[in-house]
């Protein structure tokens, strides 16, 4: 018997939704298991109705719920609340729906100003009132996860999460799991690369220059990235960017993890951890540079990130 | 006052928006709006950002075209700080750019369009979709969900993460590829080219005419286009001056930095979603089914009615045939569909031809940058048009201001023209179904927003 899913995406950039095409052959043999009642980028269900006839929202119930992206304005809410009425296993699929993720940057300052940069302050932009109209939803105080709303029963993580574990997650729901988590591992614990547990030390550096390794190597004769001089977030990060058997991909790249897949455990510091594991290296984390954002870059939900109070103003 | 239908949400696309139908007393439509509800602020918090990581942040704007962002970034990152980026670099960040848009132009048509011609505009939504798709051609979708698949998985090995990448930074890429590296993509490239060709001879063969007159009356209107052409006219993805073309197909290029001169954004209080028009043209986009005044489209079709030709042989060819059937420039708005095909297999032929460069495997990939205060505009043409990303940095190479135009803004007012024009003609004295709804999401679903 094929199980019932109903999919939404709230703040979101889509690129969860990619994620679960990129199963590839995998995605061939779930779907015949997966019985889509809902998913708005691929299912041409409405919500009040086929012609619109309907006054209330109404999403069909499912037993598993899926839902990417964090929560920003009024109708993000309602979606989501619908969502967790009308399904019995709600999964946030991927970083922004588990910490916020990219978009919960904007945490670091407030609506207004924001809506004054958006609608006032764009050099091509002919200024205007925000926009205001039953149509466009009101934003919220701030860009929060799905937890910060509603119950969720199971997170997978990650910007977007790697395609296996979509599966993987999947797969187990199938077998009549009603939990799935990623073991608590860091992403250096997936990482071949060579550590000596020191580096030159000096200020940390910027990507204004690339790692120095030999391509025709593999990365067990890179040398760590953090040991290397440059932040990379591996430390106090959770492992599973890399998928059942890679490595970790930014890594693979030959650039420094930025934390995509969120903190190691719930109620993890890692801003904390990672000043700690830097200065056990011989780096001094207070130069690096943009470091609350850079360091919260996946997770400003949750009350990480807030605007500051405002500085006075440099001559 | 009658009433208002509303098609919520706009399915099929990638973005998050609703149509609402306004009727007067008769039933006849009134006025149309496309409500676009997502706005997330990207220009405020990167304010403050190092400039070199922007590539890495942007690329969240859209997993759909991440690769688009990341690019535009890096450009004006390269801008701000007046490098030059070695050769091998750019090539690189073209093959990169080549292969997720192959994977992306495929996923587009197959998945997302093609339900509607496949299938059936009319037929029920249960069975209008991916899995209609499998059912009805289970050996061609079983083929496009493995060349899909091909392009992410390729994308990765080499670059790491297909999905928002980090590969390409101010000054140059990561990592440069080897030979092993080359040969091995190559065999895909070669099978993805081949799939591509296929693609477009298929679409043209069982697909289009059959729904020809589908194609001649949903959603047509009049506007201009624009999209980047080289010196010698030639279309481009990655790099040129940009081309805005008048509805008349006359037209006028300027470079990057003249932006501003030419395109303003005007702001409606019903939509997130801002309207660019063309400040040369009229001083705000007028809505106006008779009368449109400011409007231009991006996208493949635009980008194919502005080019004086493509830039790779067999996509030459499907652009002449196509010319010969529609002209230059082409108005349909269902051709958009065509357009995308005719890229696809320019896209492909780019990227098996940017394998053979010997260039491809230089290690002189990065040229290492001094942070300084600076202003940059890097555009590239994403899927859905032309992107501008323009950044000023202070002098410790941080964000101070930002202004991006995503490409799919640049339809807003030509996507809401042809809601009302569909509209229009097919909801008469208060009849209306699924199927006319669909059709009016279809006009929407052309411009793939
Ligand atoms: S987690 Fe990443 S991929 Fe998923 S919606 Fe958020 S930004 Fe996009
Ligand atoms: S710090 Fe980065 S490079 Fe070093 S082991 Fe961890 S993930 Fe790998
Ligand atoms: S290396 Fe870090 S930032 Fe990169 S994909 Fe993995 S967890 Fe995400
Ligand atoms: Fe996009």
């Amino acid at each position: 018997m094929a199980v019932t899913v109903a999919e939404e995406w709230l703040n979101s950039c889509s690129g969860c939704e990619i994620s679960i095409l990129n199963t590839g052959d995998a995605l061939l043999d779930l779907l015949p298991e997966l019985n889509f009642v809902h998913i708005p980028v691929l299912i041409d269900h409405k919500y009040f109705g086929q012609t619109g006839e309907k006054d209330v929202m109404e999403i069909p119930e499912a037993v598993v719920g899926i839902v990417s992206g964090s929560v920003r304005n009024d109708e993000h809410k309602h979606v989501l609340e619908e969502m967790r009425k009308k399904t019995k296993i709600l999964i946030a699929l991927g970083s922004c729906a588990a910490y916020g993720g990219v978009p919960s940057q904007a945490n670091m300052f407030t609506n207004e100003d924001i809506f004054e940069k958006v609608f006032r302050g764009c050099p091509s932009t002919d200024s205007a009132p925000d926009p205001d109209h039953p149509n466009v939803p009101k934003w919220l105080d701030n860009c929060k996860a799905l937890d910060e709303v509603v119950k969720v029963d199971i997170t997978i993580p990650g910007c977007p999460p790697h395609p296996e574990l979509i599966a993987d997650a999947i797969t187990a729901l199938l077998k009549g799991e009603t939990s799935w988590s990623l073991p608590e591992r860091s992403v250096c614990d997936t990482c071949p690369v060579i550590r000596e547990k020191k580096s030159a030390g000096g200020p940390v550096k910027r990507c204004f220059e690339n790692l120095e390794f030999n391509p025709e190597e593999g990365l067990d004769k890179m040398r760590c990235i953090n040991e290397q001089g440059f932040l990379c977030l591996g430390t106090v990060t959770l492992a599973g960017c890399a998928g059942t058997a890679g490595v970790p991909r930014c890594v693979q790249a030959r650039t420094p993890c930025r934390g995509c897949f969120g903190p190691i455990r719930k109620g993890a510091r890692p801003m904390v951890d990672m000043m700690g594991a830097m200065t056990s290296i011989g780096l001094d984390p207070k130069t690096v540079v943009d470091r609350r954002a850079i360091m919260n870059r996946y997770i400003g939900g949750h009350g990480n990130l807030r605007p500051l109070p405002a500085r006075p103003t440099r001559p | 006052m009658g009433k208002v239908i509303n098609i919520q949400p706009i399915t099929r696309i990638e973005g998050h928006a609703k149509v609402a139908i306004h009727l007067n007393e008769e039933g006849n439509v009134s006025d149309t709006f496309l409500h676009v509800q997502a706005l997330r602020g990207f220009e405020k918090f990167c304010e403050g950002r190092p400039v070199e990581e922007m590539p890495r942040i942007v690329c969240h704007i859209c997993g759909i075209c991440p690769w688009a962002h990341h690019l535009a970034s890096s450009k004006a990152g390269d801008a701000c700080l007046g490098v030059t980026v070695p050769s091998a670099a750019i090539k690189l960040r073209r093959l990169m750019q080549m292969i997720a848009y192959v994977g992306d132009k495929l996923l587009n048509f197959y998945f997302l369009a093609a339900p509607d011609f496949v299938i059936g505009p009319d037929s029920d939504y249960s069975v209008r979709n991916v899995v209609g798709i499998i059912g009805a051609a289970p050996d061609i979708a079983k083929k496009v969900v493995h060349l899909r698949h091909l392009t992410a998985q390729i994308l990765e090995e080499f670059a790491g993460r297909a999905i928002h990448p980090t590969f390409s930074m101010p000054g140059g890429v990561s990592k440069p590829m080897t030979e092993k590296e080359r040969k091995k993509i190559l065999v895909s490239a070669d099978e993805l080219l081949e799939f591509s060709k296929f693609t477009i001879g298929f679409a043209k063969e069982n697909v289009f005419p059959k729904y020809l007159d589908a194609i001649k009356s949903i959603g047509v209107i009049k506007v201009g286009h624009i999209g980047t052409v080289t010196d010698d006219g030639a279309l481009d993805f990655y790099d040129g001056k940009l081309r805005l073309m008048k509805p008349d197909g006359s037209f006028d290029d300027f470079a990057y930095d003249e932006y501003l001169d030419n395109i303003g954004e005007h702001v409606e209080p019903w939509s997130y979603q801002k309207f660019p028009f063309a400040k040369k043209w009229a001083d705000k986009p007028v809505l106006d089914l008779d009368n449109p005044a400011g409007i231009y489209r991006s996208n493949c079709l635009a980008r194919i009615n502005v080019c004086d030709k493509m830039a790779t042989p067999a996509a030459q060819a499907e652009l002449e045939e196509f010319r010969e059937s529609f002209g230059r420039p082409a108005h349909l708005t269902l051709l958009y569909h065509y357009a995308r095909l005719i890229e696809l297999v320019q896209c492909a032929e780019s990227m098996v031809q940017l394998l053979h460069d010997p260039e491809i495997t230089s290690p002189d990939i990065r040229v290492k940058v001094e942070p300084k205060a600076g202003r940059g505009v890097g555009c590239v043409e994403a899927p859905r048009g032309t992107l501008i990303h323009d950044y000023e940095t202070d002098d410790n190479g941080l964000i101070k201001k930002a202004n991006i135009i995503v490409g799919t803004t640049h339809n807003n007012a030509a996507m809401n023209l042809s809601v009302k024009k569909t509209a229009t003609e097919l909801i008469k004295d208060g009849t209306y179904d699924q199927g006319i709804l669909n059709k009016v999401e279809m006009a929407i679903r052309a411009y793939d927003p």
